[in-house]
């Protein structure tokens, strides 16, 4: 039993260092800031999985006692990496491309990165003195 | 045979530190550079999780959640900050 666990904790820490070695690599290799993205926000989530499972695994199996922490981490950092990947195209979106290099979106609307922060967007009521809470911006 | 894996995983996501820093330093745009941050935050928690295994020690969870949820929200912030110009609207 013990050696069927040592194998898998093994591979385990092996796969999840490759793909965190190649998702690092992407970062430094890939051309293009979107591209970019890719490395990060998949393969390293991927490969710090797979040391957190690994982790577990082995508390499980050689230490005092098994515990769920690593697993709350793994699913919070899967949680958070699209988000962040969304952010930071986002941001490269809103620094380096202007409006009329991106397509059209449906509806006859702007993409809400390009739109004026100043102006009403739809997520504001539309009451007519409503200037409180803009004013501090300009 | 964990000794040797749990080595080999060492000198992966040091590798993978050393090109997020080279991002970090040369990174041409602002996007580039929080990105490599964030990546570092991430091979950072995998880095703490090998060393609590190689120590036989269960007393890094705290660090490692707290390492992930400062990251993610300074990610975010830096990205909300670009974004709108301002954290908190």
């Amino acid at each position: 039993m013990a050696i069927f666990g040592e194998i898998l904790i093994s591979a385990l820490l092996v796969l999840g260092g490759v793909f965190g070695l190649v998702g690092s690599w992407g970062l430094a290799r890939l051309p293009d800031p979107m591209t970019r993205l890719h490395g990060p926000t998949k393969a390293v989530t991927l490969g710090v999985g797979g040391v957190l499972l690994a982790s577990l695994l082995w508390f499980a199996c050689f230490g005092a006692a098994a515990s769920w922490h690593e697993l709350l981490i793994t699913l919070f950092l899967f949680l958070t990496a699209p988000v962040t990947g969304l952010m930071i195209s986002k941001v490269n979106m809103h620094l380096r491309w202007r409006e009329g290099d991106l397509p059209r979106p449906p509806g006859g609307n702007r993409w809400a990165t390009c739109a004026d922060p100043a102006a009403p967007g739809l997520m504001d009521d539309d009451r007519a003195g409503d200037s409180t809470g803009r004013e501090h911006r300009e | 045979m964990i000794l040797y894996a749990l080595h080999f995983a060492f000198a992966c996501f040091g590798l993978a530190q050393i090109m997020c820093l080279y991002r970090v330093v040369s990174g041409p745009g602002v996007g580039d550079r929080i990105l490599a941050l964030d990546t570092m935050t991430v091979n950072m928690i995998a880095l703490i999780a090998l060393f609590g295994i190689l120590h036989d020690t269960a007393m890094y969870f705290e660090i490692m959640m707290l390492f992930a949820m400062v990251g993610f929200v300074g990610t975010v912030a830096y990205a909300k900050f670009l974004l709108r110009g301002d954290v908190i609207e």
